[in-house]
Order: C-alpha cells, then structure tokens, then sequence
C-alpha cells in the first residue's frame, strides 16, 4: 500500500549564525550564559530602544546564499512578523517577508545508490531568533530567558523536492556541511543552533497535485527527523486510505512514543501581519560587495574532495565521507599535518573512530580527542609500537579518556612486543599446544598459519608484533 | 527681574554678563511651578531636588567650562522620551511605574551640555490625541484660558513653556503632536526633517513618523535647542547622517525674495474664519518684508489624513505589542493563563484612545486588508511626497495654518474621534512626506487664543524655515503684545 504513494518533503531549515554579536544590538551571542546577562535594553524590547542591523549577518547570509548557488538580492528590506508569546519581547519577530536576501538556489545530494540530485532552495532569509521559556516544575511557572533572544539566524528553505526520509537527512547534511564550510554556523544540533521544520505530504504515484501537507516544527536530530518523516508519510497514507483527508496543520513529534500529536493553537491559523520594518532602512548591496564575497568564499566540500583524490589518492567513497563533515575534515588534515600518514588517518577515522560514532550516535564535532591524539596515534601504528589490534583499545580509551595515545598504552601496558627472544617463546608455546595445526599446515592447510598466529595473539592480549608472528611461525613450521 | 519671564538666550546673556547665577534660574522656575502648576497641571513628575542639586553642581563648576552655553539651562522633557533612573510615563497606566534603564540619545546630549531636567512632561497617552485629554493621569489647562486644552499630544510641553514652568521644553510629532500644542498655547514648534534627530529612546508611537523637537518661547530658542538635538545617531539607523550646524547662524532677519506658497486647499473649508484672517494677515506682512507670495495647490494633501492615520495606527499596533505585562509595565492581577495576562493586562493598562488605534492598526495589517489599506495608504504616501517636491522645486516654504481652530474647550472634541482626528487635517501631510515645519503664533482670535502659523520646509532645510519664522517674529512681535492670562 505504502509502494502507491510518493512522499513529498519539504525543510525550513534554522541555522544560527556564529557571529561574535547580536542581530540588531551589540550583546554577546555566546551560549550557555547565566539567564538574561547577554541583554540589554534592544533585545530586552524596553520602550524607545531601536534596532541596528549587524553588517556581519548580511555577509554570512550573503556567503550562504553564494554556497548554495543562489542569487543575492541587491535590494531587500526587513519585515516584522506580528505574534504574542513570551519568548518574544517585542510581540513581532524582525525577518523578511517578501524580499529575501536569497533566492533561487539549488544543491547537489548523492542518493543511496550514488547518483545525485538537486534540491532547489526557494530562498535564505535573515531573522532574530527568541528567547527560551523555562518552565519552573516546582511551582508550575515560567521564567523568561532573553540570552537567545536576537541571537541571528539565516531560514533555509527547500522546494518540496526531496521524495523520502533519507533524502531529507542527506539534504540537511549537505546543508549542515556546507554551514560549517564556510564558517557561518557552528550547526551545533544539540544546542538548538540548527534546526528544521519539517512539512510533509503524500500523493499517489504519478499524481501531478501535491497532497495537503502537515508541519513538525523544531526538528533538532537527524534521527529523529527520518523517524518523524516515516511515520508522518505513513499516517497519512493511512488516514488517506481510510478515506479520510488530511488537514493542513502543525504537529508536534514525540520522540518517546515515535508518534506525531497534533497541536492545539494552529500556526496557520494565525494572522502575522507582517509589514515592512520601519526602524530599518532598505539593504542595499553592491556588486563589489558580493563579487568580494564570492571571491574569498573558504573551500566547499565538492573541491575538498576532489583535492584529496588527486593530492592524497584517497577513493571516491572515503574522500567524500571524510569531507561531508567540516569537523571530520579538518580533523583529518590536522592530524595528517603532524603525522604524514593521509591513508592511515582516513582509514581510522572512517572505520573505528566512525563506527564509535555511530554506536554511540554522536556527531563527528563531539568527538572528544583532537588532532594532535589521533596523529600520535598514527605515528605508534605506523612505527610498530602498537598493534592495529591495541590501536583499536586505544581508539576506545580515547573516546572514554582523551588523553596521549602514548600515557594510554604506557599505562595500560599495550605496548607491543617485538622483541625476538620473547615473541619466540610464544610460538613454542602455541607450537606445542597445537600440534593438530601443524599437521594441517604440512598438509598444506594455509589457514592453519591463520589459526596459530591469532592463538599468539591471544596469549599476548594483543600485543605481540605480528609481522614477526607470522614471519617466527613459518620459521618453525618449515624447519 | 523674573528670570521666568525670560527666553534661553536672555538668560544666557544674564549669565554671561554675570548678572546671575546658574541656580538662580533653575530656584526661580521651580517657585514658578509651585505657584502655577496647581492650574496648568502640565508635569507628571517635577524633579525639584534632583534639579537643584545638579543645579549646585554645575554652578561649581560653571566658571571653569569651556562649554558652557547651556550648562544650566533648565528643560521640560514629554513623557515619553526615556530619562534613565527617572520615570517614564507615556501618560499611561501601563507604565505609570516604568523607571527606565537607559537614557534616549536627545537625553545624552542635554545631560552633556549640563542642562538641567525640571521634569517630564504631561501627553496624551502614548502621544495618541490632539488636545492632552487622553492622559490616564491628568487634564493639562491651556494657560491662556484655563477651560480649553493645551492641544496634544506635546500638551504638556507647550503649556509649560507658555506658563513659564519651563524656559523649553522637548515634545515629539507624529502627526502635529508639537507644532499643534504649540499653536494653541501661543509657542513656537518645531518638528525637524524626519531622521535630523535621532528617535532611539522615544517611545515608538509610528516609527516612520515620529521625531522629536523643540518647544520653545521663540525662534531663537527654538534654533538654540535644536543645534542641540540634531545629529546622526549610529543607534537609529533611519537618523541622517549629514553635517552639523548651527541652527542660529541661519537667523537674518530678512525673506526677501523668499518664494512662498500658499496651497489654497489649507485655507478653505473647514478652517475657521477668524485662523484664516490671521493667517491671510500674516501673509500681507510677508509681503511687506519682500517675500513672494503666490497662492499653490497640494491636492494631494486630502487624502494624507485617512493615508496618515492608516499609517500611523498599523505602526502602533505592532510598536504597542511589547506591552504585554511580562517584562515590565502593568500586569493584570486577574489571569488564569497566558491568554488572559496578554488581554487583561493590555484590556486594563491601555486607554480607550490607545485601544482604538491598536485595533484599527491591527486590522488594517491583517490579511486580506492589507492592500486595500496599509498598501493604498503607502501609495498616497509616495504621492503625497512627490506633491511637496514639485512644490518646493516652485518654493522655498509652504505656509499654511498649523491648526484649523484655536483651542477648544475641554470635552468638545474628546467624544468624537472623528473630529478629533480632524483637527490634525493642516499638520499630518507634513509628516507623511517627512519635511520640516515649525510653528509660530501670528496673533490671537476675539477670545484672546492665540492662533499657530506652520511653515514648511523642503527636507533638512529647517535653516529657511527657522529664517522665515524668526523674520516675521522680529517684525509682528507676539509676546510684546499678547501674554496667557490664566483664565478661568
């Protein structure tokens, strides 16, 4: 049933912009400070005060909207976007209504089975984010933070061109990476500075109408926005099967239940009144301004990548899995810088230090080590000190304990065993508790070589050097 | 000697001459207000204490400053510019216990010329009246005739000036709200060329609108005050930057040649008998001193009224949403849920007059309005601009009446919004197109109340339009000959 219907997803992306200040004042934009400290009487909305538009907002914008292939406007205004919440000091939002800053733009995702797509950007636009509400559980109140309160943000929003719930995580991790690129987000998902709207629609396959669609609001992870899209297109086919209609409305998802629940006030209900800014004058762009823009925009991920196939001789695979993220990245030329070793600090970030992320559902920016760890880490691999089979404890330590890979194995007394004598009491020993795997071996069983070396292995935990292994046991077996 | 009696620049003169002392000034004008205030009722906070002790202070150290022109000086500041430590009223209950953190810029550069802060003036609420009877604290009397009102929304500052409470005093105009009350209180009023003086820290009434300045006993003092206030701010970003002046240098005391127009359409129906003989008397004398004068047209200038209060009211309902009883300002007491702080906070905190323009505003933004309304009226703006510039490519100032009446009697107009919008009719288009215009009184009506004459100006030419005023008042001599009685 599910295989009639095409899903049609469309993003509203939010992303915070990592300017030093304030959209429209001069307060620090810094997370995480003492409530209400990072405020002052334009973000506070006291009576009189007026906003002044941070410059720096515009080139972030503008450098977004240069990424994304879009076309800057040379004339644009900023609008109020009326509503009553207390979040909102002003009672109206500071944003663009009409005239976005970008517009018409489109990106390149690669779906799963490799070919690529484009996504349109319909447009980028510049806006205040609110406050937070902090609801006190004790006595049922709420207490107003303003910190957030005018910190900038840019709204992304794509054409409904992504057609499922995969394609809506590449997209938006295609935007994320190219946030971090050009340094205008630090896209951290779990503080909230970036985040999606979601809306989502069904239609029968083939149909030319797009279906009416539903909206979940403030998505910050990408599992739990694939989780929303495919039980949201599933409802929906549900609902439409049943003959019933869908209404156009917002939802709020429940990550707990891995349910979408209706909300009471419906947003689209609401009136904004938006109008034109009157405390603000047009903004004017010239084109040195953006040419100058567009000639120092910092390296995309698709030149990336394509750097490091010539200059590394990296694969397709792991050069475009290394630079979708920005941090993963620069991770690695960090590393690569102090150690070398392109090949083998790709391979350890993309198999082990990946596969952890992935366990543990963390973004690459949360890894806990550095570059300096990681390239210490190549260099014992590379000159023999550790095993790959330590260097995989090592790599687990590190996410538990980041320290020097060298006090981690000093302590752990990881380090590998290369000497002769001692690396040749071990095969002896194996030898002759394994004659079984002799016999086979001289009957040309190759796998037994295999067996005993992994014995050694364990008889070591791991430590022992096993290229000597291998080399000491032919020794004995062909003697 | 009453040093009450005197303009700015007398007493500065006094000063210079060392005939007084700086605390003699600020003493005398707070005896006056302890004698008149009780009738006018023109403050709603007077600083006494605050203003004699700053007065001390800077007699200390008056003799040793470079800068001393208005160390000193006395003002009267509308109630809905920010003073920091010191309420801010906007005549309202919904901040009638507003101490404001911050000063607005006007403020910072009054303080930084020592002037000294007598108090913070009555208005109709949130500057949304003709006539200061919409103040949730109290009725403002006109000084020439203690039964009439003192005009508004600056009613407050115009009657202090003309009461001698104050020797000047700072209003704002967003649609005649200074040069109305001015008008009728017999003082000279200047609202300056949109973006001239920085509007950051003035209560936002319709932010495209409103400016702030002078009120004062004549022109002189008027360009004194201004030097004062003008100047780019990098706090408002619609505040012009161009180069300072000096407002005073601009005063010759000579209009021939000067290209007057006079738009016929200001002087026919609808504009009371006895305004337009004075106005018509006014233009004789222009003549006389050797200006032009040539009857004009400004068609347009009828539909600026229903333009102007489209405009004005959708501003306010979004600049009034801030109100809302979280932050700071009136909380009902009465409140179940959010829904209900935002409405009976607002429902108790705002007046009826506050009240109708928010819904107004509010309605004319909503969708499926918007063009016929917010959008048509910002075309008539447009139009209405574009008629003053072909009018100024003719002439250097526009004259008309600044009012079509004297002021009225408590409770005539304060009924009936209709025609109390009315009485905006010769003042709004001047703020819809942004120019300058200052109004000076040009004689009295058989009651003895005084009657405005407005002077328009191209935009930042407030040199000729302050040279025209001053002209024809070294000529006609309207406080030699006419003082407010006080009567009841």
């Amino acid at each position: 049933m599910l295989n009639d219907y095409e899903v049609v997803i469309g993003l509203e992306v939010h992303a915070e912009l990592s300017t030093k200040t304030k959209i429209f004042c001069s307060c620090p934009t810094t997370f995480g400070a003492e409530p209400n400290t990072q405020t002052c009487p334009v973000c506070m909305a006291m009576p009189g005060a007026l906003p002044v538009l941070n410059e720096k907002v515009v080139e972030y914008a503008v450098k977004a909207g240069l990424a994304t292939n879009c076309s800057i406007s040379r004339n644009c205004k900023n609008d109020r976007k009326n509503y009553f919440y207390p979040d909102l000091p002003k009672a109206y939002q500071i944003s663009q209504f009409d005239k976005p800053l970008c517009e018409n733009g489109e990106i390149e995702i690669e779906l799963e089975n490799g070919e690529k797509k484009k996504i349109g950007i319909t447009r980028i636009h510049i806006e205040e984010d609110a406050g937070k509400l902090n609801h006190d559980e004790f006595d049922g109140n709420c207490l107003v933070d303003l910190n957030r309160a005018g910190v900038p943000l840019i709204e992304i929003v794509s054409e409904p061109d992504l057609r499922s719930a995969k394609e809506a995580e590449s997209y938006l991790r295609k935007i994320k990476s190219i946030l971090e690129y050009i340094e205008v987000s630090d896209c951290k998902m779990q503080e909230g500075s970036l985040r999606a709207d979601v809306n989502v629609s069904v239609r029968k396959k083939g149909a030319k109408e797009f279906g009416t669609r539903t909206e979940m609001k403030n998505m910050n992870s990408f599992r739990s926005i694939v989780r929303a899209i495919e039980y949201e297109a599933e409802r929906q086919v549900q609902e439409i099967e049943k003959g019933n209609k869908i209404s156009q409305e917002t939802l709020r998802w429940d990550d707990v239940s891995g349910r979408t629940f209706s909300m009471r006030d419906k947003e689209d209900a609401q009136d904004y009144r938006y109008f034109p800014e009157p405390d603000l004058v047009a903004i004017r762009l010239s084109e040195e301004y953006i040419q100058n823009i567009k000639d120092n925009l910092p390296e995309l991920p698709e030149s990336r990548k394509e750097r490091y196939l010539n200059e590394y001789k990296l694969s397709e695979k792991d050069a475009r899995l290394l630079t979708a993220s920005k941090y993963l990245s620069d991770l690695f030329e960090g590393a690569l810088a102090i150690c070398g070793n392109a090949k083998l600090v790709a391979n350890w970030l993309l198999s082990d230090i990946s596969r952890i992320l992935n366990e543990k559902e963390l973004e690459p920016d949360q890894i806990p080590f550095g570059e300096k760890e990681l390239a210490k880490l190549i260099i014992l691999i590379d000159n023999g000190t550790i095993s790959s089979a330590i260097a995989k404890k090592v790599v687990e330590e590190l996410f538990e304990n980041p320290k020097d890979p060298e006090e981690i194995i000093k302590e752990k007394g990881w380090i590998q065993i290369s000497d002769e004598s001692a690396i040749k009491e071990v095969v002896l020993k194996v030898l002759a508790n394994n004659e079984q795997s002799i016999i086979d071996y001289k009957a040309g069983k190759d796998r037994a070589l295999g067996f005993l070396v992994g014995q050694a292995m364990k008889e070591t935990k791991g430590k022992a050097n096993p290229q000597m292994l291998n080399k000491m046991f032919l020794e004995e077996l062909n003697k | 000697m009453d040093l009450t009696e005197l303009t700015v620049h007398e007493l500065q003169e006094k000063l210079k001459n060392k005939e007084i002392n700086v605390s003699d000034i600020t003493k005398a004008y707070i005896s006056r207000i302890d004698e008149k205030e009780k009738d006018v009722q023109a403050f709603v906070t007077v600083l006494k204490e605050e203003a004699l002790k700053k007065s001390e202070e800077v007699q200390a150290q008056f003799d040793n400053r470079e800068n001393n022109a208005l160390a000193g000086i006395p003002i009267g500041i509308k109630d809905n510019i920010n003073t920091k430590g010191i309420r801010t009223t906007c005549s309202s209950k919904m901040l009638e216990n507003f101490i404001s953190p911050y000063n607005a810029t006007v403020i910072e550069k009054i303080n930084e010329e020592n002037m000294i802060t007598l108090g913070k003036l009555n208005m109709d609420e949130f500057a949304m009246g003709a006539s200061t009877e919409y103040s949730y604290f109290k009725k403002t009397k006109n000084p020439w005739n203690l039964s009439r009102v003192p005009g508004g929304s600056s009613g407050g500052s115009a009657a202090a000036v003309a009461a001698n409470m104050v020797p000047f005093a700072l209003g704002s105009d967003t649609g005649g709200s200074i040069r109305q009350p001015a008008a009728f209180c017999g003082v000279v009023g200047l609202k300056p060329t949109y973006g001239l003086v920085s509007r950051y820290g003035l209560v936002a009434f319709a932010s495209s609108l409103d400016q702030i300045g002078p009120i004062t006993k004549d022109v002189k003092d008027c360009a004194i005050l201004l030097n004062v206030i003008a100047g780019h701010d990098e706090k408002d970003t619609t505040s012009a930057n161009i180069e300072k002046k000096d407002y005073t240098k601009a005063l010759k005391n000579d209009v021939k040649g000067l290209k007057i127009g006079v738009p016929k359409e200001f002087l026919g129906e609808g504009i009371n008998e006895e305004v337009k003989s004075r106005i018509l008397e006014a233009i004789e004398e222009y003549k006389k001193l050797g200006a032009i004068v040539e009857e004009c047209s400004l068609d347009i200038a009828k539909y600026a009224l229903a333009s102007y209060y489209i405009i004005a009211c959708a501003e306010a309902s979004s600049n009034l949403g801030r109100f809302d009883g979280i932050r700071y300002g009136y909380r009902s007491k009465n409140f179940n849920n959010i829904k209900e702080l935002y409405k009976n906070s607002r429902s108790e905190g705002f007046g009826e007059e506050v009240k109708r323009r928010i819904i107004l505003g509010t309605y004319v933004l909503s969708s499926g309005y918007y063009d016929a309304y917010y959008k048509k009226a910002q075309q008539v703006r447009t139009l209405v601009k574009q008629e003053f510039e072909k009018c100024f490519n003719k002439y250097d100032v526009i004259l008309t009446p600044t009012s079509p009446t004297v002021a009225f009697e408590f409770g005539s107009k304060s009924n009936n919004p209709l025609e109390m919008y009315m009485a905006d009719i010769c003042t709004v288009s001047v703020n819809i197109a942004g120019v300058p215009a200052i109004s000076i009184p040009c004689g009295v009506d058989s009651n003895g109340m005084p009657v405005g004459l407005q002077l328009i100006g191209n935009n930042f030419a407030e040199e000729t339009i302050l040279n025209a005023a001053y002209t024809f008042e070294q000529q006609f001599k309207f406080r030699e000959k006419y003082k407010p009685e006080f009567k009841i």
